[in-house]
């Protein structure tokens, strides 16, 4: 079971349903439950569509991309049958987010979704919860089944005329799976190899019908938007930048946890009031603000809101919404070399330049950690990462590549430390050589 | 083959969800491995006919994903994430311990009595509660060397019974 935690900076929309039990549907109806999607059906497609668009919502898995939009892309008229599919892959490094809202309010995740097929005229959605998070899985299919109990699921919802299915739909162990077309491959039953852009999902999806794909987060916010109306849910962010965000905050804080935040909110009062501050009395080196895929800050550069588009502009990602903060004392050559050891595991092969890039780096990185690096490797490590950015037909390459460039963009001089067969400045423990490991 | 009756039914279930068959796949391979400990050799041939595609299709499949495997583990599965946010806070020593504590190596086989394997995995979703692991699927978080003696000891009691 997942912590919860609190601070006084949060501003609870997402989690205000936390800790009431309301994965109980009678308690989830005593708390506003499946009052947004009666309201929805009121709007209709257009009004549901116009209410997001004024939210400023925007994608809560990584790439921030306008909900409100996203849903207007799908086209009115299909020949297919048309799909909603809930991304609950979790799986960035960094992000933990996801499981409270799967464990603590599973029908707000059902309502977003349904809301979503409601717009875009779909008569089934799919949630898709990763393999690991088995206990999760069984609270869905509970919540799921105790929704078509009392007619809120199924044919004519709450009188409207209009049938709507849920499904829950299980993984079994794949980051990748967590990109849209991927995660679309492995609901069809298929290995989670991307698929080439265009077409867009929202014109050929699931099955060739077009297909909404949004993350846990972002349809667990929808029925609040419905609720409240979307221009007071922007109200709460920033220009551009609607509502709240669920932070994992992780790494050597005192007091690591998911909290949820006014999108713009300061990535210093993040670190330093919210979490605590660094653990122990020792400093920060770095943090990783978005999920283990987005370039590390330095101290120096975490005066920045955390928001989409500030972080573009500091030359980073909001990505998930995990917050990975690193002390003093951790060799950022060993926290390189594991971040692309997790992605060349992950990699699925399709593309070459992620399949090589990913295992030359790791190799590299391994080498050099070990005390065999060259000066000349340093560069040529950041060469074959900027080679791998835009090449491979899912974002798996970027994400491996551009955290690599900021580690060996901005901590050079630790790269440097460990030339000339020096050990480890870092290594302390000793354990990490002789671990009998698959990579 | 027959599966379990509880199996057959959720078979039936899983079946009503998709416009296709084979969008089964991927979490009922999942379903098989705990009936069976691991997926087998007779499962993938019997899902391979149900659902009218090849058993080397229904491979490829199983050896894309990480939780799917075709030998057997200890009938607890010990998975230490060693990802960043568990390295960060001690991972990679929670990890040697486990595997220095039940004598197996990382990924590599079970123990002699059956009981345990250990896995070093990727991240499993507990970075604000690091260093974690999963045995079999119950999470175990915020761990340190003693807190995992006493949670093996607890499944070893658990196996004994």
């Amino acid at each position: 079971m997942a912590y919860l935690v609190s601070h006084p900076d949060e501003v609870k929309v997402v989690t205000k349903r936390f800790g009431q039990g309301a994965a109980n549907l009678d308690r989830y109806l005593e708390l506003d439950g499946y009052k947004a999607v009666q309201r929805a059906l009121e709007l209709g497609p257009d009004g549901i569509i116009n209410e997001m668009k004024a939210s400023n919502l925007r994608g809560r898995g990584g790439a921030g991309f306008p909900t409100g939009m996203k849903w207007s892309f799908v086209p009115k008229e299909s020949a297919k049958p048309k799909y909603v599919l809930c991304n609950g892959d979790e799986s960035e490094p960094g992000t933990c987010k996801d499981r409270l809202i799967f464990e603590h309010d599973p029908h707000a995740v059902i309502e977003g979704a349904m809301i979503a097929a409601i717009a875009v005229g779909s008569h089934d959605a799919y949630i898709y919860i990763r393999g690991e998070y088995r206990y999760l899985l069984e609270i869905m299919q509970k919540a799921i089944a105790d929704a078509y109990a009392r007619g809120f699921c199924g044919k004519n919802i709450f009188g409207s005329g209009y049938d709507l299915n849920v499904y829950w739909h299980g993984g079994a162990g794949a980051y990748e799976v967590g990109e849209e077309s991927a995660l679309m491959e492995s609901l069809e039953g298929k290995r989670g190899v991307p698929r080439i852009r265009p077409p867009f999902p929202a014109v050929v999806g699931l099955w060739g019908g077009p297909t909404v794909i949004n993350n846990a987060e972002t349809l667990a916010s929808v029925p609040h938007i419905m609720l409240m109306g979307g221009k007071q849910y922007a109200e709460i962010g920033v220009e551009r930048n609607g509502g709240t965000r669920l932070f994992s905050l992780s790494g050597h804080l005192a007091k690591p946890g998911v909290y949820e935040l006014p999108l713009g909110y300061s990535l210093r009062k993040a670190i330093y009031e919210v979490g605590g501050g660094i653990a122990d009395g020792r400093t920060l080196k770095a943090v990783v603000p978005g999920g283990s895929s987005v370039p590390c800050l330095k101290p120096d550069e975490i005066d920045v809101a955390l928001d989409f588009d500030s972080m573009m502009k500091a030359g980073t990602m909001l990505g998930s919404g995990g917050i990975v903060v690193i002390n003093d004392q951790t060799c950022i050559v060993k926290f390189a070399l594991r971040t692309i050891q997790f992605y060349r595991h992950e990699s699925c092969g399709w593309c070459i330049p992620c399949r090589e890039g990913t295992d030359w780096l790791s190799k590299s990185l391994k080498r050099f950690h070990a005390g065999a690096g060259v000066a000349k490797d340093i560069d040529d490590m950041r060469y074959l990462a900027e080679n791998m950015l835009g090449r491979t037909f899912c974002p798996l390459g970027d994400a491996a590549a551009m955290p690599i460039i900021g580690f060996v963009k901005k901590f050079r001089e630790e790269f440097e430390a460990h030339l000339d067969g020096r050990p480890c400045p870092y290594e302390q423990h000793g354990v990490a050589a002789d671990l009998a490991v698959l990579r | 083959m027959k599966f379990s009756e509880q199996l057959e039914a959720r078979y039936a279930d899983m079946l009503t969800h998709y416009p296709v068959k084979r969008s089964v796949l991927v979490p009922f391979l999942l379903y098989i491995q705990d009936e069976f400990g691991y997926v087998t050799d007779e499962s993938i041939d019997e899902l391979a006919r149900r659902l009218e595609i090849t058993a080397l299709e229904i491979r490829n499949v199983i050896s894309y994903y990480s939780m799917l495997r075709v030998k057997p583990a200890g009938k607890y599965n010990v998975q230490v994430c060693t990802n960043i946010c568990c390295l960060l806070r001690g991972g990679e020593q929670m990890l040697d311990h486990a595997r220095k504590t039940l004598g197996v190596a990382v990924n590599k086989g079970v123990t002699t009595d059956g009981v345990f394997s250990v896995e070093e995995v990727e991240c499993i979703g507990a970075c604000s509660w690091a260093p974690a692991m999963q045995v079999n699927y119950e999470f175990h978080e915020n761990l340190t060397p003693e807190k995992i003696d006493r949670i093996l000891d607890e499944y070893r009691q658990k196996a004994a019974q």
